[in-house]
């Protein structure tokens, strides 16, 4: 049988990076094939190439048997290829109809658009896959999940034979996956060829039909799904063991003796306006106690984000009190929180996390400079001396302190904010997302400074967005919807089935 | 006030707002920001000075300072859209090149550094009050012309798309590169009709005769968030206000600077968010890698 897509020798640079280097794939027909591989193994570049928005330096691309090396996008979509982008390429002014229509747009006479037509459309496709989105919406009011459906669609209606789909559950919720899975299957069994690429192993076992694992720009395993086990998958992603730490427990540790009350993080009744001014948070309380993590799991835009910013103090609450240590910080400007306690990974290292432009050494002594800083100048050899420090205490690699933080992999440049954040005295820690865009390795290596942190004695909020992790690494887990917590429970009874089920509203909780 | 005379001398203030800001709204959806309409109007009324002296005819008048905006306007173009160039700095650079060059070709072509000679228009039957000039109903019909480009043809949904989010319409196989180059292309076309207008109505090209049009017609493009009609409604308002203060004149009852500042207040008013958000085209602006 000939291949649906057959990339052989691909080699891509960019100046000194070299995301591919000889890497090969090849897909079947009718099958659903997972590529996996670490952030940086060349996944997105390789995809890239086969959609025509780039050209390969070297190698042979071939579709159904058709050499196509360095064609154009439209080739691309022209021969049915159709990628579903890990941001969505939706413009969120436009309609659902018209976002399908763009660059291909049915006509009345010459140049009107015919925007009935492009309705119609949509609905009959719609009712073809099962993927029903109204034509009419606007982009911008569609939920992520419905957004995807839009995506989806678009490929499908450029008459999109292979599919390539680039980390498309990122921001799904559990149900959400689901019924992206179901839709899958179905195309796939209607005839289409479908490439997968995701970091989530449990995804790959349970989906896809065959693997192929890619690391450095290689192409290092082609394997059945049934002839392998997630742990394998990890170590040839990887390059050597890892512990997956998704779907095993941690145990409770040993808490410091009675911890006083009122010590941690204390919340009450926090009220919160988006800048928007619309009511994001409403009304919540909780405690998080030395030596406890308090995870909150939550379909992203539910209040997570602007809860965090206002507990560091980025954005002003309407009414509630928040405590470190019993010391009411409600008031108090962000660096009046750092001194009473509080450490903060935002969720966003490139936009809150990170000055990329800065050196790592710079970046480590970011918020804390005034203690680097003798009559008011900065003293270049213990900011040195720190950097040095931190970058072998955190792993930081390459061990190079005078490196701008944007030559550094997404992975590394979350160490640097780590390593700032949790290398000081602190007592509670905000930690947004902190393993996202992250390599396996790093991962593995940022959960255990968490659960270190936590067996010191910190107080830990951890708001993820990845289930597993949440459910891993906490000791109670809380569920945010619409702005209050849906519910609040052990870890160890939580499941994702029934968090899931909370976090998109179908069970309603026992929390205020 | 006679109102019937205050509402022609609003129209004839309006068209070269008008024209510049229709094509300002096509720029600037597709994501070029339209600082340059000063300059290509300038550049219009003297390629319409030009052509319509050495022809006799206005209609070619109205060609060549067609092509006037269009060169200009290739320019910005090319350079923040080839080049990448910082678009605000381009546009002021724009501006200013304009006056330079028209002011040379002025002196080059008619020995002077002030105006051009006199030169033939259209219309000028007094009791028409301006309204035997097609230019200006060229120029009441350029915002619904413009509005039906942008909503209703599929070229307009490519400007929108490529204004919005570029990376999604590039997706798909649109030339986000050829979607600029034509809005801004139509803009310099628009806009230096706009001049035509001007340069036509006073029958000669004088230095800096364009005197901040082109920035009120910016000011009515964000007045109007983006949108051809209420911009041109804003257009309309800037130019009853202008109307005012030349017909109270004489009258002292309210000094004409605070009238002339009008569109600049409102426009402040309007980026601030007090009447509705105005929240320009996402990739306004923007240059991307």
């Amino acid at each position: 049988m000939t291949p649906a897509i057959r990339m052989v020798g691909i080699d891509k640079s960019f100046g000194a990076i070299r995301a591919n280097r000889g890497a090969s794939l090849e897909v079947m027909p009718g099958e659903i094939h997972a590529l996996v591989g670490e952030n940086g193994a060349g996944k997105s570049t390789l995809m890239r190439i086969l959609g025509g928005l780039m050209k390969p330096d070297a190698g042979r691309v071939e579709v159904n048997g058709r050499d196509v090396t360095g064609w154009s996008t439209s080739d691309a979509i022209a021969a049915g290829i159709g990628i579903v982008h890990q941001h969505f390429m939706l413009v969120p002014t436009l309609t659902v109809a018209e976002n399908l229509v763009l660059g291909c747009e049915p006509k009345t006479r010459i140049v009107v658009l015919d925007y009935k037509r492009a309705a119609d459309d949509v609905r009959k496709l719609s009712n073809e896959t099962g993927l029903v989105v109204a034509p009419d919406r606007l982009v911008s009011d569609l939920s992520v999940g419905e957004a995807q459906r839009v995506e989806i669609l678009k490929v499908l209606f450029r008459g999109a034979k292979i599919l390539v789909l680039d980390e498309p559950t990122a921001v799904l919720s559990p149900p959400e996956v689901h019924e992206l899975w179901a839709v899958l299957r179905r195309l796939r069994d209607n005839g289409a060829t479908i490439v997968l690429i995701t970091h989530r192993l449990d995804e790959v076992v349970e989906l896809s039909d065959t693997i192929t694992v890619m690391r450095a720009g290689q192409t290092v395993e082609r394997i059945k799904t049934s002839e392998t086990t997630p742990a394998e998958i990890a170590r040839a992603m990887v390059g050597r063991e890892v512990s997956l730490s998704a779907g095993k427990r941690v145990q409770p540790v040993q808490r410091p003796a009675s911890p006083q009350p009122g010590q941690g993080l204390e919340v009450r009744s926090l009220t919160i306006n988006s800048s928007r001014g619309i009511r994001v948070v409403e009304g919540v309380s909780f405690g998080v106690k030395p030596g406890e993590v308090l995870g909150i799991a939550g379909v992203e835009g539910n209040g997570q984000t602007e809860l965090v910013e206002a507990l560091a103090g980025l954005r002003p609450v309407l009414s509630g009190d928040i405590l470190i240590d019993g010391v009411d910080i409600t008031r108090r400007p962000v660096a009046a929180r750092h001194d009473t306690g509080l450490s903060h990974i935002p969720e966003d290292r490139h936009r809150r996390g990170l000055i990329l432009e800065y050196t790592v050494a710079d970046n480590l002594i970011l918020g804390v400079q005034k203690y680097f800083a003798k009559r008011g100048v900065i003293e270049k050899d213990r900011v040195m001396e720190n950097a040095i420090q931190e970058i072998s205490a955190f792993d930081i690699r390459p061990a190079n302190p005078i490196l701008a933080a944007r030559a550094l992999s997404g992975g590394n440049q979350q160490k640097v904010v780590i390593a700032r954040e949790m290398g000081r005295d602190f007592s509670v820690l905000l930690a947004s997302q902190p393993t996202r865009g992250v390599d396996v390795g790093a991962i593995e290596f940022i959960h255990q400074q968490l659960l270190e942190a936590r067996s010191k004695g910190k107080a830990i909020l951890l708001v993820s967005a990845e289930l597993n992790e949440v459910l891993a690494l906490s000791d109670r887990v809380a569920v945010m919807y619409r702005g209050k917590f849906a519910v609040v429970m052990p870890a160890a009874e939580a499941s994702e089935e029934v968090l899931g089920e909370y976090m998109i509203g179908t069970k309603k909780g026992n929390a205020a | 006030m006679n109102p019937l005379s205050f509402l022609t001398q609003m129209i004839r203030i309006a068209i070269p707002y008008l024209f510049a800001a229709s094509g300002g709204v096509v720029a600037e959806r597709s994501g070029i920001v339209s600082l340059t309409l000063e300059g290509f109007m300038l550049s219009g009324a003297f390629g319409a000075v030009v052509g319509t002296h050495y022809s006799g005819s206005p209609w070619v008048g109205v060609l060549t300072g067609m092509f006037g905006g269009l060169v200009f306007a290739l320019i910005h173009a090319i350079t923040t859209i080839r080049y990448r160039a910082d678009q605000v700095v381009v546009g002021v650079a724009i501006n200013l090149l304009a006056i330079g060059v028209t002011r040379f070709f002025l002196k080059l072509f008619f020995a002077s550094s002030s105006n051009s000679p006199r030169v033939a228009g259209f219309g000028g039957n007094i009791k028409a009050a301006g309204f035997d000039n097609p230019l200006l109903w060229l120029g009441l019909l350029s915002a619904p012309v413009v509005a039906f480009m942008i909503y209703r043809t599929p070229f307009g949904l490519r400007v929108r798309a490529a204004g919005e989010h570029p990376e999604a319409a590039e997706s798909v196989g649109v030339s986000v590169e050829r979607v600029r180059y034509l809005a801004v292309a139509i803009s310099g076309i628009l806009a230096g009709l706009g001049g035509v207008y001007l340069a036509l109505d006073q029958h000669q090209f004088t230095d800096q005769m364009t005197a901040g049009r082109g920035f009120i017609a910016i000011s009515a493009v964000i007045f109007g968030r983006w949108s051809p009609i209420r911009a041109a409604g804003a257009c309309l308002l800037f130019a009853a206000a202008e109307t005012l203060q030349i017909q109270l004149q004489g009258s002292h009852a309210i000094p004409s600077q605070f009238i002339e500042m009008i569109p600049y207040v409102l426009t402040i008013i309007a980026l601030a968010g007090v009447v509705g958000r105005a929240v320009p085209p996402a990739a306004l602006g923007k240059v991307e890698d």
